[in-house]
Order: C-alpha cells, then sequence, then structure tokens
C-alpha cells in the first residue's frame, strides 16, 4: 500500500500542461511515500491521451473508457475510479482540481473511508501512518499544513503548484481498467453542456493573462482589454464583479472560488484585488496593475503598478506592444 | 417539499487572520458569520419553498455558540434548526457522517449545501454526505428548478468551460455557487419571530459509526510576502520595464 494513482480526465487527444503536471505531483508523492504512481485516464479521449501520459514517468497507465463516461456524471466518474483504487490498494488517489476531479473526489474519499485534502499546494513529510501537504485556507490568506493519517487518502492539487514531468524516453505499459459494468447513478442524468466559446488560450495554460474587472464598466471596455490580449497572445480573466454583472462567462472568473492561475504575466486593468481574487491570481510571477485609485489593495501586490484610466492607458499599452513588436 | 439547507460559520468574509507563534490561529476577537455559499443555500431553500410549499430545516453540527448562526436562518425565514451538537473538531468525513445522522432523522426531499467554506477551503462535506447516503448530487449550482411531483432537480452548474446541466432525481444534494441568488437580510420581524421557532439539538453520541478524525491542521502559515514592487509614471515606462524583462 504505498502506491499512488493520478486521475486524469482529458479534455484533449494529448495531456496538456496542467494535465501533465498533476502526474508530477503523483511521481512526487510516489517518491515520498516510497511507492510508483499509476495514471488512471478515463472517458473517451483516455485512449489517445494515454500514450502522451506514458512517456512522462508513470509504472503503468490504465485507460478507462466505458459507455457510462461518454455524457459523464460525478457519481459515475467516483464509482469507477473508486473501483480502481480498491483493488489497487492505493495509498494515495489523486487529481488535479479542475471542477471535474472536485465532482467526484470527495465521494471517492467517502468509499474509502479516507482522508482528503483538496488543493495541495505542496508536499511536506510523508511515512507509514501519514501524507503531509500544504494548502490555501482563509480565502488564500493563510496556508495550512495538513497531516491526512491514515492508510489511504485522496486529494486534489492545483497543477500551477506542480512541474510537468520530463518525458523519460520509455513508455509505460498501457492497460484497460476493470470498471464495473454500470457507473451511472440510477437517479442521476446529465443533460447538455453549453461551452464557452474560446477565442483565446484557456486561462490555466496561458502564459500570460488579461484581466479586468468593474473599472472596465462592461463589454465595451473589455474590447480594450481582449485587443491587448491579442497582441500579447493572452487568455483574458475577470473579477467576479464582472461575471455577477453578465459582461463575462462565469468560467473567466479568476479567484478563490473561481480560476487559479499563475502565469508569467498577469495584467490586471480595474480591479481593486479583493483578497478572493489575490487567492486566484497572487502566484503569478509578475504582476502589474493598472487602477486609478492609487489606494486599491491590488497594487500591494504588484510587481509594476500604473495609476491611471484603464480608458487611456490600455489602448496606449497595446499600440506600445504592437510598435515593439514591428 | 422538506429541504434541509446546512450552514458552517465562518469569519466574517474579508477578516485578515492572526496567527500565535506556534502556527495557531487567534480566535478571541473574531467576528463570525453564516458562510457566505451556506447563506446562498438558504436562500434557495426558502425561494423553493415559497414557490412549492413545506419547511426549510437549517442544520448545523458543531459547539453551542452556533446557535447565533442558526438564528440568522431562522431570522431570514427558515422554518426550524437543527444542531449535532459537539465541542471537538470534526474533520470533513466525520462532519458529513454527523450530517448523514441528521438527515436520515429528518429524511427531506433535498439538502442544499455552500460549495465551500471559506475557511478551510475543502469543499468536501457535500459530497461525501452524498455518497454516505447514496444520493445523487449536482455541484457549483447557478440555477435550480424543482419539479416535486417528478421528484427532479434540474440544474445548472458552474463547471470549467462553460455551464453544464445535469437531472437529480430527489432526495439529492446541490451545492451551491455564487451566481444562484442574492440572499435576502433577516428583517427585524424576522429576528424576532426566530426566537421562537423550533431549534432542536441532536448528541453527536447518536451518531453510529463516527470515523476517526483522518485530517488534521498541524500548523497554519502566513503567505510568503511578494517583493515590493514599483509605481512606474507612465505607459511608456511600464511598456519599457516589460520589453526588458522580455514579457510581451
Ligand atoms: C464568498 C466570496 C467569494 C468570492 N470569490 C471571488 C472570486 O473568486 N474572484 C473575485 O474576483 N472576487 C470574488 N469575490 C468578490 C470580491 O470580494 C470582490 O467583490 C470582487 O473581486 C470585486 O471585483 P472588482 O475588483 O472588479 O470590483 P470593485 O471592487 O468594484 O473594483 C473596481 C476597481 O476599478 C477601479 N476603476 C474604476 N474605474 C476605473 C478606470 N476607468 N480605470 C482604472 N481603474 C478603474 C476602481 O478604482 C476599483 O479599484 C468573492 C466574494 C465572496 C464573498
Amino acid at each position: 500500500m504505498s502506491d499512488v494513482l493520478i486521475v486524469l480526465i482529458p479534455g484533449g487527444e494529448t495531456p496538456s500542461r496542467s494535465e501533465l503536471a498533476a502526474l508530477g505531483f503523483g511521481l512526487k508523492a510516489a517518491g515520498l511515500v516510497g511507492g510508483a504512481c499509476d495514471a488512471l485516464l478515463l472517458g473517451p479521449n483516455a485512449s489517445s491521451a494515454a500514450a502522451g501520459v506514458a512517456e512522462h514517468g508513470a509504472r503503468t497507465v490504465l485507460v478507462g473508457d466505458h459507455a457510462d463516461l461518454a455524457k459523464p456524471t460525478g457519481e459515475a466518474h467516483a464509482a469507477a475510479i473508486g473501483a480502481v483504487a480498491k483493488s489497487g490498494g492505493y495509498r494515495l488517489v489523486a487529481g488535479p482540481a479542475t471542477t471535474a476531479m472536485r465532482d467526484c473526489l470527495p465521494r471517492v474519499a467517502a468509499r474509502l473511508k479516507a482522508p482528503m485534502a483538496s488543493d495541495v499546494l505542496a508536499l511536506g513529510e510523508c511515512d507509514g501512518s501519514k501524507i503531509g501537504i500544504t494548502k490555501p485556507s482563509f480565502s488564500g490568506n493563510l496556508l495550512a499544513d495538513v497531516d491526512l493519517v491514515g492508510p489511504a487518502a485522496v486529494a486534489t492539487c492545483r497543477a500551477s503548484s506542480f512541474d510537468p514531468p520530463a518525458a523519460t524516453g520509455a513508455a509505460a505499459p498501457i492497460k484497460a481498467a476493470e470498471l464495473p459494468a454500470t457507473l451511472a447513478h440510477a437517479r442521476k442524468k446529465f443533460v447538455e453542456m453549453n461551452r464557452t466559446p474560446l477565442e483565446r488560450p484557456e486561462l490555466t495554460e496561458a502564459d500570460t493573462v488579461v484581466s479586468g474587472g468593474r473599472g472596465t464598466r462592461g463589454a465595451e471596455g473589455f474590447k480594450l482589454l481582449e485587443e491587448l490580449a491579442d497582441v500579447l497572445g493572452a487568455a483574458v480573466g475577470a473579477s467576479r464583479a464582472v461575471v455577477d454583472a453578465g459582461w463575462m462567462p462565469n468560467d473567466f472568473q479568476v479567484g478563490q472560488t473561481g480560476k487559479v492561475i499563475a502565469p508569467k504575466l498577469y495584467i490586471g486593468c480595474g480591479l481593486s484585488g479583493a483578497i478572493q481574487h489575490l487567492a486566484g491570481m497572487r502566484n503569478s510571477k509578475t504582476i502589474v496593475a493598472i487602477n486609478k485609485d492609487a489606494n486599491a489593495p491590488i497594487f500591494e501586490v504588484a510587481d509594476y503598478g500604473l495609476v491611471a484610466d484603464l480608458f487611456e492607458a490600455v489602448p496606449a499599452l497595446t499600440a506600445a506592444v504592437k510598435k515593439h513588436r514591428g | 417539499m422538506k429541504i434541509i439547507a446546512t450552514i458552517k460559520r465562518t469569519p466574517q468574509r474579508d477578516t485578515r487572520m492572526k496567527l500565535t507563534p506556534e502556527g495557531g490561529l487567534v480566535t478571541d476577537q473574531l467576528q463570525y458569520e453564516v458562510n457566505p455559499f451556506d447563506e446562498l443555500a438558504v436562500e434557495e431553500g426558502l425561494r423553493l419553498r415559497e414557490k412549492h410549499g413545506g419547511e426549510v430545516i437549517a442544520v448545523t453540527v458543531g459547539p453551542a455558540g452556533l446557535s447565533e448562526q442558526l438564528q440568522t436562518a431562522l431570522a431570514m425565514g427558515a422554518d426550524r434548526a437543527l444542531r449535532v451538537d459537539t465541542d471537538q473538531p470534526l474533520d470533513p468525513l466525520q462532519t458529513a457522517t454527523a450530517l448523514a445522522a441528521a438527515v436520515r432523522k429528518e429524511s427531506p426531499d433535498l439538502v442544499l449545501m455552500g460549495k465551500l467554506a471559506i475557511d478551510a477551503e475543502n469543499g468536501q462535506v457535500p459530497l461525501m454526505l452524498a455518497e454516505l447516503l447514496d444520493w445523487p448530487h449536482a455541484s457549483f449550482a447557478s440555477k435550480i428548478e424543482v419539479d416535486p411531483a417528478a421528484k427532479i432537480a434540474r440544474v445548472t452548474c458552474e463547471v470549467d468551460g462553460g455551464l453544464e446541466t445535469v437531472e437529480v432525481g430527489l432526495p439529492a444534494v446541490i451545492t451551491t455557487d455564487l451566481r444562484l441568488n442574492e440572499p435576502r437580510y433577516a428583517s427585524l420581524p424576522g429576528i424576532l419571530k426566530a426566537k421562537k421557532k423550533p431549534s432542536d439539538v441532536m448528541p453527536l453520541a447518536e451518531v453510529a459509526d463516527l470515523p476517526e478524525q483522518g485530517l488534521k491542521v498541524a500548523a497554519y502559515h502566513t503567505l510568503p510576502p511578494r517583493q515590493a514592487g514599483e509605481i512606474v509614471e507612465s505607459v511608456e515606462e511600464l511598456a519599457a520595464r516589460l520589453i526588458a524583462k522580455n514579457l510581451v
């Protein structure tokens, strides 16, 4: 009982940076507890993504493709993961802190009667009886050192806190996971998914993010931010106030209860920097703040602060970057 | 419809927590409130009751001090309260086990819960509860439509990549997200009425099969401070800095 199972629900045919980062977390944990790390890939992209995962250091890649995972629910994911976890007797079962994993892993923990850590930022001391982790708490205001005590544990990890493992040059064997005949819950049905059309890079994968707050005053103001994002090849993000107002879709929200990101460059325009927003972006490598209020809390975390009206500053910055790039 | 809305008390939302030198929380000056996501759960319960009839029961697990937050729920309009009484700190699986006992006792049609408590930031208890009861669940709800006759709830969920719609057969556990509703304030008559509403206590000893505590917080730390930044005077200066650092 010292092996680690990393669960991925691949979003595409090749694993993304954050999916591989979760595998990186698993390999690190396996090293600390003295076992090997297997990967369990679930869903329609599992087979195609398996080869990309197999090159990165897992012992075995298990592919769980099943009719009930074509339009999956958290209950179906939990049933699949629970079955593999039980038969493999894993010490730790974990996945990235995506909404899909947050929607199933606590059920797995309850099935296994195991403690769970959410949104792990770092691994600490581990031994036969406990797994030590560090996670955010109090709106990302504090870090908590937490011990998961017992023979098995469950976790979600914050992918931006871990590095994707390098390709090893060898490929792990790929096997079909043994799943129960029925995964679906008798009283739960997937109805539909309305995807936000994505014209720019995905927030959690982008090196640069241009983010806007209520100071943009609406969709028109956001256009200026999108123009800057387009010259930078950046993703666009938003504060909760913007999403509540309906100016941007919900999954553009950055913060404690939105996306947690750590790009190389974060440019926050017309947002105050409430603690719940900072919780989602304060690990960005370089933070730029453009706000007309010199006392806005966002300046406390900004590497470069510009006290200015965004309606003038953002187009000027777009022009300056364009000129620099020729 | 019989609806349970669960409540945790959390420090007021914008509190900057202070620590002891040993990494413990300084709690003596703290002001508590109903966890913001649980407030959404209470509000949604009230709206469903207004539409479909029935009752809303506010349920919590913890010490007597929590009566204050239950009073808030009652003042908002919940019909009665139930507290599983314990002074010991419980981990998420223990809390879910205690809640499961309360839910079995009441057998409601629906349990509404905040998707996250803003103190521990675990987001585990609702799904653990659903699993212990073998009920379906829906997470991160921004819209809930219930058909009580058909015993079905259709739920819009805020997920990565967009909005997902699912259907759950009742009874079910549903967790609330920010855009579900705007919680009402407790009115003065509401506060006066709340004092007369029934509030039951269930001893933790009545909870069968309470697991051992598996999650233990060893210590808290403050975040590593970010290096003091620089205020630039103009867009040109900002662009020059970013160009020099090869960031644009
Ligand atoms: C439980 C809970 C969870 C939450 N989760 C999140 C979360 O995940 N993410 C999140 O972002 N928030 C979250 N919040 C909300 C958060 O507390 C703030 O209310 C929110 O972040 C504020 O958004 P804002 O900065 O856009 O708006 P405001 O606070 O209104 O700030 C607008 C800023 O724009 C500036 N401004 C105005 N006009 C201009 C202009 N022309 N040029 C330049 N600057 C201008 C103003 O000076 C001001 O600083 C949460 C709150 C709670 C209670």
